[in-house]
């Protein structure tokens, strides 16, 4: 059995690679047609390979195996091996990866259709899901890291597809360098972990985090901090800048630069996911430090609501998503911080269709449109469009968690999870989130009004040219509504409340914090839970979002401007996304470059060169020409020295 | 079969190969010329291979020694033997110097037997002062070396070629004449000059800490370390693109050699008395050096200093030994800082000797080297852009690349000495993705703006086989840097073990 493991894995992790090379190196030579059929094939094969293993783990319960392939260093006393973990949390993951991946290989077909860099993207994505499947296959921190920062790598070189556009550029080089200041932190707790544990193997780790829990390490002197919480959170760092949490969620709007197939995989449902991820996969190490799961859940919770209300202020429709992608994050993040991490990893799963579905619907929606993505622009274009019409409903009711749409059971859950939960925060978290469900179906049904209902508003040359998605394009958006509509319907139970949960093994939480196992008492199954909606306040609060949305944008269309003249100043605090980007931009980028040029100009030419280097030389020439200077060679200039010199000798001798 | 001589052939065969490149005439038969330094390139690489094939990983002693008597009087002898690092830079020399002659292929017109020639010589030069066993043999090449590298940037650099050739000469001459003394100073001691003999001479701290610090000079100006690091950016910018390449590949490597081959070794105490010294410096170099980087307008600048950056790097993982082994009180934990600064170098004479050949292309097209003059030279040179962006991203220490697992490993170890010392390190993760992404889309990315790049050709031909070669080298270190690790294991456990060793005389 370890063999087929052995074997099926490989496969599953070097399908896309093979697929990745052959459509970057030979994809002149195979044109366009073979490109995409050879690397859906090999995404297929992974996506199929990855259902077995699903079958393996998740149903029949085949116990956690860890597998080594090759060991990539050996140094001195410690090992670093390349190899897979494979357990319930991997196979659930891979799944729902290769899932959305094949399902947005497809949609490419028709949506970079006329665009010159095709086979280029094809190897991209591929190469992409590659890296992914390395991220979350990993049996070690080392693979991990090369997992975690190879998605930021393709994220850069798809976000920056468009390499002839500025804002491309600005935005992919941004994305880079706000997720190395996460990774910063990753390495660093890494390098804490290998420091105190010896070994970066996850398994070796985990049995040894308990005996941890009491280790203390000062950094100031003075300070004692246990070392599991200085790990942890360094680790979340890198969760933090991956999974755009704030402050380095700054990177993730910019990235909607890139072209829509990818914002659909890579920005919403899968490598921004990992941070959600990896503190899942280190469940063992967070569950022993309260303060970094108070840490978490306090990012969490504030990124759920102050990201999504960005959202309701934005005109561009990708961008809605890109912010609505935000606060879900926050959502699982902050599930995470309540040791619910079933929950956030449901959320993960339901969110990676309905997300998904979102970002197709809209890219769908900008083809219509030729690349315009400004709502202002758009209106009534449901009799345009049904198939797109109905799927982005149906992807927005599950956003804004209306029963029985997936996102409702996964979000209920969490907004639950917090509610119960006594972790320092957890009151605040409560109150972000449930806010956080009203915005959240206000800007999903904004978008929603403003796109497919109401006036048309597009241009007579535009509005001539609209009609529905060729089915490449649709068929993916219908493949993502139908488990948008019911997954959480079939899995809340099995992931949440059962015993052994699907996930099982994978997860780890101490007793005393188990929100899940308290919560599974007064669960009575998925219609229970269903009707249970109507008297929750979460399902309220996004109830009223919809209607106040269709209010404001069907109904009576003057109010929002009037409300925005009111009150002006909230208005533009939220336009200009709380000042982030301007400090950023205005203090961290220029002052870097302002002390660089000083280092630069000042301490480095003028100091060090000018002034030592080429300093000691022109004193050299200056006593040198002091020097040369006697020798004139004139007779009398030497006789008149020599009595002068016989002046002072005899003075000093007679005096 | 000639395993008891393949030192000397990869001393004397590049430069016999020089010789006959020089004889070859003038640039009326340049073409033949090219193909002497070709073969001799390829010969001398090959020569490589019964080296490694043959090298026995599991010993530190030195190997394939060779021993003729020079000057007896002095007991000054041809003494030749290498270990682990030194096969190892000794390959990566041949393999450098095959890249040189490639790229200049095309680029270098004039008086190119000369240039075959300077280089060949060069390469045979700087495999001996790896290979030397001896200390005035060592320093024999060591100080000849930087003749053809002068030469080299005096004759075939571009305008402000003899303010850099000057500069490059004095400061590395003036370094190199401290070391002469202190190796004067233990010849006195020991009566001789073999390098192993020094090891076991026994020294105060005070004498330790006058020869360490003379050593330093010398090394320090070579690696360059802060703030002895301004005839570097200089140098590279004047020197013509096979010059930068075997600058900032090789020579820059010689002292961080010195410090493995004889500071460690030689004055174990006084290194472990210093390492702070060491330590800071080289932090300067990471965080400092490449704030400067971000400042750069002129491509090779903005290299050169983050090769300082990277050195620094290098220089780190070196100095990092003492306090990792103070702090956990084990030697095997000390392992992973000098692997680290090892494959560092290695990786470093990849990534930035393909910088330097890209941008050498680049320059040869456009005559400049100023960032603003470029933008948008991906639409007309896809491939280029394409392995100019493997080579930045093992600059920026990408896993997967060479480039990181240097950075890794230092990194890694950096937080068993200090966490601050590992804080600032780490530092280089943003500094570095900073100064060469930016870069690069300042170069590659963007619409065509200006007519000079609009009329860009792709690369082709010999560039293409140059950078599949370093691309492929880069790529496998990355994925499997265990292949380089088994070459290091036993020479840098050895290293460690006289670094430990105290050698104080009991008073």
């Amino acid at each position: 059995m370890k063999e087929t493991l052995y074997y099926t894995s490989l496969a599953i992790i070097l399908a896309p690679l093979v697929g990745a090379t052959l459509a970057g190196f030979w994809g002149k030579t195979l044109g366009r047609t073979w490109t995409h059929r050879v690397t859906i094939f090999c995404v297929g094969v992974a996506f199929v390979l990855s259902l077995f293993m699903c079958k393996l783990f998740l149903l029949d319960k085949f116990p956690t195996t860890s597998i080594n392939i090759y060991a990539w260093a050996i140094s001195g006393s410690f090992h670093f091996n390349v190899g897979f973990l494979l357990d319930p949390l991997t196979a659930f993951m891979i799944a729902t990866v290769t899932f959305v991946s094949l399902l947005v290989h497809i949609y490419t077909i028709g949506y970079m259709a006329d665009d010159e860099g095709y086979q280029r993207f094809f190897s991209y994505i591929s190469l992409f899901t590659f890296m992914m499947l390395m991220l979350v296959m990993a049996n070690n921190f080392m693979q991990l890291f090369f997992g975690w920062e190879g998605v930021g790598l393709v994220s850069y070189l798809l976000i920056g597809f468009w390499f002839k556009r500025e804002s491309a550029n600005f935005g992919s080089l941004k994305a880079f360098i706000v997720n190395r200041v996460g990774d910063f932190g990753f390495i660093l707790g890494i390098a804490a972990i290998l420091d105190y544990f010896g070994t970066v193997d996850y398994q070796q780790v985990f049995t040894q985090a308990g005996s941890m829990s009491h280790h203390t390490l000062s950094i100031w002197p003075g300070a004692h901090w246990s070392v599991i919480t200085v790990i942890c959170i360094l680790l979340f760092i890198g969760a933090m800048g991956k999974s755009a949490q704030m402050p380095l969620h700054v990177w993730l709007p910019e990235s909607m630069e890139g072209p829509t197939p990818i914002s659909a995989l890579i920005h919403a449902a899968t490598m921004v996911t990992a941070g959600v991820y990896m503190v899942s996969r280190m469940s063992p190490l967070y569950e022993y430090s309260q303060v970094a799961l108070s840490f978490v859940l306090i990012i969490g919770a504030s990124g759920a609501l102050f990201t999504g209300i960005i959202g309701v202020v934005q005109n561009d429709i990708k961008r809605v998503v890109a912010y609505s992608t935000l606060s879900q994050l926050g959502y699982m993040i902050a599930a995470l911080g309540v040791s619910a991490f079933s929950a956030g990893m449901f959320h993960l799963m339901t969110h990676a269709c309905f997300k998904a579905l979102l970002f197709l619907a809209a890219g769908s929606v900008i083809i219509a449109m030729h690349h315009d993505q400004d709502m202002r622009n758009m209106g009534g274009l449901r009799k345009y469009m049904p198939i797109t019409y109905v799927c982005f409903l149906i992807g927005g009711l599950a956003l804004s968690a209306i029963p029985p749409f997936a996102g409702y059971y996964s979000k209920d859950a969490i907004i639950e999870a917090i509610h119960a939960s006594n972790v320092p925060g957890s009151t605040y978290a409560y109150y972000c989130v449930l806010f956080g469900a009203f915005i959240t179906a206000l800007y999903t049904f904004r978008a929603f009004f403003l796109t497919f209902h109401g006036k048309e508003r597009m241009d007579e040359n535009t509005r001539g040219s609209l009609k529905e998605s060729p089915w490449v394009v649709w068929l993916p958006l219908v493949a993502l509504a139908i488990p948008s509509t019911i997954i959480g319907f079939i899995v809340v139970g099995p992931i949440l409340y059962a015993k052994p949960s699907l996930l099982g093994s994978s997860i780890f939480v101490l007793p005393s914090q188990n929100i899940l196992q308290k919560m599974a008492a007064d669960y009575h199954g998925p219609w229970a839970t269903f009707l249970h909606a109507f008297k929750t306040l979460p399902f309220w609060f996004a109830l009223s979002g919809v209607v106040v949305a269709w209010l404001f944008y069907l109904v009576y269309t003057d109010i929002p401007a009037k409300l925005t003249q009111r009150c002006q100043w909230l208005y533009s605090l939220i336009v200009n996304k709380y000042g982030f980007d301007d400090f950023n931009q205005l203090v961290l980028t220029n002052g870097t470059t302002r002390i660089a040029r000083w280092f630069f100009y000042i301490a480095d030419v003028k100091f060090i060169d000018d002034f030592f280097v080429n300093g000691t030389g022109r004193v050299i020439n200056w006593v040198s020409k002091m020097a040369r200077m006697s020798q004139t060679g004139y007779l009398y200039h030497y006789a008149f020295a020599m009595i002068i010199g016989l002046l002072i000798f005899l003075g000093w001798i007679l005096l | 079969m000639f395993s008891h001589i393949v030192l000397s052939l990869l001393i004397w065969v590049p430069m016999l190969g020089g010789v006959l490149a020089l004889a070859s005439g003038g640039d009326s038969n340049a073409d033949r010329a090219r193909v002497i330094g070709l073969i001799t390139a390829v010969v001398t690489l090959l020569l490589c291979v019964p080296m490694i094939v043959g090298f026995d990983t599991n010993t530190a002693q030195m190997q394939f020694r060779e021993h003729l008597a020079w000057i007896p009087a002095y007991n000054i002898n041809y003494d030749l033997g290498v270990d682990g690092i030194s096969v190892t830079l000794i390959t990566l020399t041949a393999f450098t110097t095959l890249a040189v002659i490639f790229s200049s292929w095309n680029t270098i017109n004039t008086r190119v037997a000369q240039f075959m020639a300077n280089f060949l010589i060069m390469q045979g030069l700087m495999i001996g002062v790896f290979a030397a066993m001896d200390s005035v043999l060592f320093y024999v090449f060591w100080e000849a070396m930087l003749i053809p590298m002068y030469l080299s940037i005096g004759i075939w650099g571009s305008d402000n070629r003899s303010y850099a050739s000057i500069k490059f000469f004095l400061y590395t001459f003036l370094g190199s004449a401290l070391m002469l003394a202190a190796l004067l100073y233990m010849h006195n001691k020991t009566d001789s000059f073999s390098i192993i003999k020094f090891y076991s001479l026994k020294l105060t701290e005070t004498q330790q800490n006058l020869i360490f610090l003379a050593f330093l000079f010398a090394f320090a100006v070579k690696v360059p370390m802060w703030p002895v690091h301004t005839w570097l950016p200089d140098a590279h910018t004047e020197a013509p693109a096979g010059g930068s390449v075997v600058l900032a590949a090789l020579m820059l490597k010689m002292g961080v050699y010195g410090f493995l081959r004889f500071s460690l070794p030689i004055t174990p105490d006084a290194c472990r008395a210093l390492d702070w010294l060491m330590i800071v410096l080289s932090l300067i170099a990471v965080v400092y050096v490449g704030l400067v980087a971000i400042a750069q307008t002129d491509m090779k600048k903005l290299i050169a200093y983050s090769s300082i950056a990277h050195m620094g790097f290098a220089t780190l993982g070196c100095f990092l030994i003492f306090a990792i082994v103070k702090h956990t009180g084990s030697m095997p934990d000390a392992y992973m800082s000098l692997e680290g600064g090892m494959v560092q170098m290695v990786s470093h004479a990849f990534s930035s000797g393909a910088m330097f050949i890209g941008v050498g292309i680049l320059y040869d097209r456009m005559q400049t080297r100023n960032i603003h003059d470029f933008g948008g030279v991906a639409n007309r040179m896809p491939l280029l852009a394409t392995f100019f962006m493997l080579f930045a991203m093992s600059n920026v220490g990408l896993p997967g690349t060479s480039g990181f697992v240097g950075e890794f490993m230092i990194i890694l170890s950096g937080f068993k000495a200090d966490f601050w010392v590992m804080f600032f390190a780490a530092s280089t993760l943003i500094l570095s993705a900073a100064y060469t992404l930016w870069m690069y889309k300042r170069v590659f990315f963007g619409k065509v703006e200006s007519d000079d790049v609009a009329r860009l050709t792709d690369i082709h031909g010999n560039e293409i086989i140059v950078f599949s070669l370093l691309a492929f080298a880069t790529l496998f270190i990355g994925v499997y840097p265990e292949a380089l690790l088994k070459l290091l294991h036993a020479s840098i456990g050895n290293i460690l073990v006289l670094a430990h060793y105290t050698k104080l005389l009991a008073v």
